[in-house]
């Protein structure tokens, strides 16, 4: 494992396994009637949020605290970022507190990298989502969620998603996650379809590491899960798409799209969802959906992404299975 | 004013030659010249140009005075082997009236490194909306030729059409800033494979290229010049190229940096690499070498656009656009077009004095190396090499992409009207 994870796309195939198979005994943790490990105690972790986001900052939150890190939450909102301190600034007040890692969230594609790169601070870097680039931890949830379904989550230890067929709908162009996505995927063996509008898919996709298609109905039928993408109603001042009616005609999951898919197959949704345009509420409450999971799933793949960082070189669990008789 | 005997440069890159320096003039060239009463300066091997001419470059003053200044920016020009400089309007304020435009001029004048020509907007507050006064600006003590909104695009095509016509009563020309705003709109960097996987704004080519057809096609409707600056791409490129088959009056200008750093290094989200237009593809730099070569491209204009420290030391969406370039370009253009076999030296004195020179009208500028001409000179140590140490420059910022990199060629001397204002590497 490097110092920091930025990218999706610096995780090699051991990596990636090596976190899912930790995140795999994260898990079990989250059973205990004591959801406490005593493996980051004494470490400090803050949690740079330069952007809005419930979901994120709660799951590393919660993983943190699992661990039995010291958290500080930092939200730029009423902070000395709204009255212009700089980036740089920030992180090294911060540093000097002694923090150990510093898990970013900003508005801005690659401040996790400057953070990681530029010798402002010496904390390890976890990247929590920046601009349109990168989500890597939500990238690996997903594939975690994908193993623990499509695999088996005691069959799937040591395992990647080799053959697996990942379709990925909606707004590539916009999508911090499918980047992340399409990098790991690809990297655990996956064969991934990007479908979208046109408009919707960055210029410069031909040489990403997948397949790309205007054509949902085509592709669900050979799809292993099916994970739609947020649209954003903002862009539709952009002339992204006509009409949320045409967009939803086209590129939305309903119930009779989702019974094209094989049995087997699972829908997926980094959330929030938007209900009606891009899925419908028969398909968002189906068994098939995973979102759920997802969230709970991002708790371990985070509990694990840190203690891995934080230089965990003990197994993170000690006799897991022994400890749960 | 002493006499100054510059003894075996080779002039233009020819054979060497003795030049006499006599007051404010080239008094003699040829071989064996007396040095009697003059300062001699040996250049043996050395190569001896017309003192260049920067037709576009941002020298902050007035407003941004913690970037750069009128004596700071020029000392930067004449350690980078600068006679004239053209100061772009977009300052605060902006220069869209005589009295700014009559401000720089007389810096430029009391600071005596090297010629400042101000370059007076194209409309008031570079809005784009309503057109400066031109005329005005024009009779000024500046007297003021060329007129850009230069950081933005004027892309209003009736005021654009307006201001190509309007310039033809005194001979201006208009330099257009080619970026179609709705295109660009949340730009970060060049459209492409990169900024597809960095999740950056892209800058797409067409923005460029769509301005510069509609431009071209207005001067020839209007039968006015237009200049194009900083081409950034090879659509760019054959544009210019077509409009100039067709007899259309346009100039165009390439940067240094253009001809020789790629999007590739955004990769790095170093700020140093964000400038607008941004860094293209390594076609577009080959494209834009060759244009350079053949003559579609004019000129080479450095784009010098300080910034302090701060508003690049943070991450890239927050940086400002631009980098320093006048004590670097000679460098870069000798490595990329001199070097590689495209360009010689009376080649690289044509595209960086001598029109220049011409399309901003900078009289006693760009003028040959021969008895009778203003001593504006550049002598160069071609053979030099060495690594780039922001630390050293006389310019007041230090945003240059080419710290720690090796580049060739050293400006060793200059001299404006036969006054030196570097010697040996040092400013007077």
């Amino acid at each position: 494992m490097q110092r920091h994870l930025i990218s999706a796309a610096d995780l090699t195939r051991d990596d990636a396994v090596l976190i899912l198979d930790t995140a795999e005994e994260m898990a079990r943790v989250a059973d205990r009637p004591i959801k406490k490990l005593p493996t980051l105690r004494g470490r400090t972790i803050v949690n740079l949020f330069f952007e809005d986001s419930t979901r994120t900052r709660i799951s590393f939150e919660a993983a943190e605290k699992r661990l039995s890190a010291d958290v500080i939450n930092f939200t730029a909102k009423g902070s000395s970022v709204s009255k212009g301190e700089s980036l740089k600034d920030t992180a090294q007040t911060l540093e000097a507190m002694g923090v150990d890692a510093v898990v970013i969230r900003h508005g801005a594609s690659g401040a996790p990298y400057r953070l990681a790169n530029s010798g402002w601070i010496d904390a390890a870097v976890v990247n929590a989502g920046d601009g349109t680039h990168q989500h890597p931890t939500q990238a690996l949830l997903d594939a975690f969620t994908m193993r623990r379904r499509l695999v088996g989550p005691d069959a799937g230890l040591g395992q990647d998603l080799e053959g697996k067929r990942i379709t990925l709908v909606g707004d590539v162009l916009h999508s911090r996650v499918a980047r992340s996505n399409v990098d790991l995927l690809h990297t655990l063996g996956a064969e991934v379809t990007l479908v979208a509008p046109p408009t919707l898919l960055p210029v410069g996709i031909e040489t990403w590491p997948c397949e790309v298609s205007y054509d949902l109905d085509s592709t669900l039928p050979k799809s292993d899960a099916v994970m739609m993408l947020r649209v954003q109603r903002e862009r539709m001042n952009a002339a992204f798409f006509p009409t949320e009616r045409e967009y939803s005609r086209r590129y939305g999951l309903d119930g009779d799209r989702m019974a094209r898919m094989p049995g087997h197959a699972i829908v997926m949704h980094p959330g929030p969802m938007v209900r009606g345009m891009e899925i419908t509420a028969e398909v968002a409450d189906s068994d098939r959906c995973t979102v759920v999971e997802q969230v709970a799933n991002g708790v371990s793949i985070r509990m694990a992404v840190l203690y891995l960082l934080l230089g965990g070189n003990e197994p993170a669990v000690t006799h897991p299975r022994t400890e749960e008789k | 004013m002493s006499k100054t005997l510059i003894r075996g440069a080779k002039v233009l890159g020819g054979e060497p030659q003795d030049v006499l320096i006599d007051g404010g003039t080239i008094a003699e060239v040829g071989g064996g010249l007396s040095a009697e009463g003059a300062e001699v300066v040996e250049a043996d091997g050395k190569v001896l140009l017309p003192g260049l001419v920067d037709l576009h470059t941002h020298l902050r003053e007035p407003g941004r005075e913690d970037s750069e200044t009128v004596l700071t920016g020029t000392r930067a020009a004449a350690s980078g082997g600068f006679t004239t400089v053209f100061a772009m309007a977009n300052t605060f304020p902006v220069a869209d009236t005589a009295g700014v435009v009559e401000q720089v001029w007389r810096l430029g004048k009391e600071h005596g490194y090297c010629d400042v020509q101000p370059i007076g907007a194209v409309t008031v507050g570079l809005d784009g909306r309503k057109l400066a006064e031109l005329g005005a600006m024009h009779e000024s003590a500046a007297g003021v030729t060329v007129f850009s909104d230069d950081g933005k695009c004027v892309h209003d095509a009736v005021i654009m059409r307006r201001a190509l016509e309007y310039v033809k009563a005194f001979g201006g020309v208009v330099a257009q800033h080619a970026q179609e705003p709705r295109l660009t709109e949340g730009a970060e960097m060049n459209e492409g494979i990169v900024s597809a996987e960095l999740g950056l704004g892209g800058w797409p080519a067409v923005a460029e290229e769509s301005i510069i057809a509609r431009d071209v096609l207005l001067a020839d409707h209007v039968g006015s010049r237009v200049h194009i600056c900083h081409l950034s791409t090879a659509g760019s490129v054959e544009i210019v190229r077509w409009a100039k088959s067709r007899g259309i009056a346009v100039t165009a200008e390439v940067t240094p940096h253009h001809l020789l750093l790629t999007d590739e290094l955004v990769r790095t989200y170093n700020p140093v690499y964000k400038v607008n237009p941004p860094l293209r593809t390594e076609r577009d730099v080959m494209a834009l070498r060759e244009a350079l070569a053949d003559g579609t491209i004019d000129i080479v204009a450095t784009d010098h656009a300080p910034h302090p420290h701060e508003d690049k030391d943070c991450e890239w969406a927050a940086a400002a656009m631009g980098m320093v370039g006048l004590e670097t370009a000679l460098s870069v253009v000798q490595e990329t077009m001199v070097d590689t076999g495209l360009l010689d030296w009376a080649g690289v004195a044509d595209r960086m004095s001598v029109k220049p020179a011409q399309i901003g009208q900078a009289r006693g500028h760009g003028r040959p190396v021969s008895a009778g001409e203003p001593a504006n000179l550049t002598l160069v140590d071609t053979a030099y090499r060495g690594l780039v140490e922001p630390a050293g420059f006389a310019s007041r910022s230090r945003n240059t992409p080419y710290e720690g990199r090796e580049l060739p060629g050293r400006v060793t001397h200059t001299w404006l009207r036969g006054k030196a204002t570097l010697v040996d590497g040092k400013l007077t």
